[in-house]
């Protein structure tokens, strides 16, 4: 199935509630599980292909080669999985990763809260163990798509008397529990991709606990490295097939072959030689990992720049698009798809950890400040 | 091929770096500028080069070379950063040794490359004409005369200019109704050759030559109307990702001595690396290297596996490093305080070699303007 503009539209969550918006999105899914490929790398008795890293490039290259739609995307995917795989006991993985692999359950991360922002570590959502199960009370903030989700992992505080990172831990739990409530958060974008959370005596059994009791902030770290990269990977152009400056020559037109308005030109051909570079910085430090070479922290370079490019590249593009790229509604902005991105991108610099946090990480881990 | 050095490459690198630390440190380029040096830099010191194999890496073995590849030279070229250390490296054994492997006829190769890579032949490259790079525009001329070609012309930033023995001149000749560029191999000492010594800030070496009647014979072609264009394009791109590869490896020993210092000043009873002013600053520099460095080992790949396709990236490449060694130096400066400002201290050497690099063969403006026309816009 071929990808058209890389709009939210062409996305497949999956999931209990999920309506398939054409039979070819329902077939083209079908036929990736059937194969694996829908996690490509994960092993094969967890619903994966079973394929090498390298092999695992090699596909998404003749995909992308293709116009190849992604056949499903869910944090599912890109983020619980990786943690149950190297954290979760065999009886979990074996109940989520094949769910996740198939597209049957649908996932969101309860991470912030209203008082736990940056601080995430400061977190408040109790979790009282009281013999075979937990009860949780508390709220979450930020939760990418409850309303849609299946089921939640969530960090939560066991044990209120240890330092802040040492009480957590990390569990997993159904939102049809009863005691669970979302409510949706409209952004400046007019859009509702986050949701706050409630949760009201939830019982949740103990064996959802991945990893020791109060041994949480260890999972919830690798998923935020995670999910690091994943934003850092914004800076790249996501799918894109229009050169920015392309897409100026239209609005601005051009003199002796060169765009028009020449501040402009020089802006978009300094950002093209950023992003360039930066898509080569991300191949970089995948062969170092790959060598076991890179630094773990690197991460938080990749979301610092990635996140800062992101929001530039979307600058530019309004500044290209002129007032045509300031409509709001109406097939012909595709209901404001530049400007809504515009603001969307806002907050690159602020999910997954602030710019000004990943500085912090850069200067303690990388470059070994002092105090910081 | 992945994006990190091999074995042998760092190998290499770590050799460089263990022989310019010991051999050619600061104090070395120190020593030639307050001793007022004629040549500007050690003839001893580049037969050193010559014997480590570093004046032929891009000679092919035949000739006499290491034969090594394009992320080999910038491996050098890179820990002559760290050092700043003057030598006819860059001009002879980068960017001539390149126009004469991709230029020459069998014979000029025979006689020349062996010579270079020997450590005996200092060759250079005179491409500039005014304060700015733009090799479009080249007008000094060349005028067959009978079984003699005619120069008449400047040219200005000739690197090395004035030590070198050997002047790769670009210059125009009138191909019937056109004009087109064409490379030329002159002796420095030909009559009406006139080399000026440039002071740059710098303590590297640079001059201004001029031409004027300079006879040359009609084998001293070294590219012809048909193929100069495309010579002197590889040779300038394969200086300016040499060039590039040094603001890296200026831009890390910049970073490294500043950020020494920000874990061991102090101030109000702190030390400087615990205010987040510093620390933010300091963690947004290492990303901007770190960006630069993958972007300039791209371009040296790109050198080795394909050759003529390499311009987008080596533009990339050097506006990106040019750009990052100038944040990284003058927040080294700043960074160091006052200190900072001092001739004793090293950190100003490094500012004034990154604006002179920055300024090498194109400066960052003039390499996103060739992007920008590569991509059509």
């Amino acid at each position: 199935m071929r990808r058209s503009g890389g709009a939210d539209e062409d996305i497949c969550w999956g999931g209990r509630k999920w309506v398939f918006q054409t039979d070819a999105q329902r077939l083209w899914l079908k036929r990736m599980v059937e194969k694996g490929w829908t996690v490509p790398e994960w092993p094969r008795e967890y619903g994966g292909g079973g394929l090498s890293r390298d092999e695992g490039k090699i596909l998404r290259a003749e995909m992308r080669a293709l116009g190849c739609r992604s056949p499903l995307d869910s944090f599912g995917i890109w983020m619980l999985g990786p943690a149950l795989l190297k954290y979760g006991n065999e009886e979990q993985k074996r109940e989520h990763l094949p769910k996740i692999a198939r597209g049957e359950i649908r996932w969101c991360q309860g991470y912030s809260e209203p008082g736990s922002g940056s601080d995430l570590a400061s977190l408040q959502t109790r979790a009282e163990l009281k013999g075979d199960h937990f009860v949780v009370n508390g709220q979450k903030i930020w939760t990418s798509y409850a309303d849609k989700a299946d089921w939640i992992f969530c960090l939560v505080r066991t044990d209120p008397n240890a330092a802040k990172h040492e009480g957590i831990s990390f569990v997993l739990f159904d939102m049809e529990s009863p005691g669970v409530s979302t409510q949706p958060i409209t952004l400046i974008s007019g859009k509702s991709p986050f949701c706050q959370t409630f949760f009201d005596d939830v019982i949740v059994p103990k064996q959802n606990l991945v990893g020791p009791l109060n041994r949480g902030w260890e999972i919830a770290k690798y998923l935020l490295t995670h999910e690091r990269e994943m934003i850092g990977g914004m800076g790249m152009n996501g799918g894109r097939s229009r050169s920015m400056g392309e897409v100026a020559a239209e609005t601005v037109g051009k003199e002796n072959g060169m765009l028009a308005d020449s501040v402009l030109r020089a802006q978009i051909a300094l950002f093209e030689i950023d992003a360039r570079a930066f898509g080569l910085t991300l191949d970089r430090l995948g062969d170092m990992a790959k060598a076991g070479t890179a630094h773990p922290a690197v991460s938080s370079v990749l979301k610092y720049y990635g996140a800062e490019l992101n929001k530039r590249r979307q600058e530019l593009l309004v500044t290209a698009g002129g007032s045509d790229a300031l409509e709001w509604e109406g097939p012909r902005s595709h209901d404001g798809f530049t400007v809504r991105a515009w603001l969307r991108s806002k907050a690159n610099s602020i999910e997954g950890g602030t710019s000004e946090v990943q500085l912090n990480i850069i200067a303690k881990r990388l470059l070994n400040l002092p105090g910081a | 091929m992945p994006l990190i050095l091999t074995e042998e490459q760092t190998m290499l690198r770590d050799n460089a770096r263990g022989f310019l630390g010991k051999n050619a440190p600061i104090a070395h380029l120190r020593a030639l500028r307050d001793g007022h040096d004629r040549d500007g830099f050690s003839r001893e010191l580049w037969k050193e080069f010559a014997k480590l194999g570093w004046s032929g890496i891009l000679v092919p073995q035949e000739y006499d070379g290491t034969g090594l590849g394009h992320v080999e030279a910038g491996v050098i070229m890179e820990e002559l950063g760290h050092t700043l250390t003057p030598s006819p490296y860059l001009a002879t054994a980068v960017v001539a040794a390149t126009a004469i492997v991709h230029g020459g006829n069998e014979q000029q190769k025979k006689v020349l490359l062996p010579r270079i890579a020997k450590g005996e032949l200092i060759a250079t490259l005179a491409v500039d004409e005014s304060a700015k790079h733009r090799p479009e525009k080249i007008a000094l001329s060349a005028e067959r005369k009978g079984n003699e070609i005619v120069l008449n012309g400047a040219k200005t930033f000739v690197i090395d200019g004035h030590v070198a023995d050997l002047i790769i001149v670009a210059a125009q000749t009138q191909n019937g109704a056109e004009k087109r560029l064409v490379l030329l191999l002159v002796e420095s000492d030909r009559p009406g050759l006139h080399v000026e010594r440039i002071a740059t800030v710098d303590i590297h070496n640079a001059a201004r030559v001029t031409f004027e009647n300079v006879k040359v014979k009609a084998d001293a072609m070294l590219a012809d109307v048909d193929t100069g264009g495309q010579v002197l394009e590889g040779a300038l791109n394969v200086g300016r990702a040499g060039v590039a590869a040094e603001l890296v490896g200026l831009s890390d020993e910049v970073f490294n001595r500043t950020v020494t210092y920000l874990r061991e000043r102090k101030q109000f009873g702190k030390l400087i690396g615990e205010f987040q002013a510093l620390q933010h600053r300091a963690a947004h520099l290492y990303s901007e290297l770190e960006v630069s460095r993958s972007a300039v080992l791209k371009a040296l790949q790109t050198l080795d596996e394909s050759f003529e396709n390499a311009s987008a990236i080596v533009s990339i490449a050097k506006a990106r490093a040019g750009v990052s060694a100038t944040l990284a130096a003058q927040e080294g400066v700043q960074m160091h305080g006052g200190i900072g400002m001092t001739d004793e201290f090293d950190i100003g050497f490094y500012m004034k070699r990154a604006r002179v690099l920055q300024e090498l063969f194109g400066d960052a403006n003039y390499h996103a303007d060739r992007l920008a026309r590569l991509n059509n816009y």
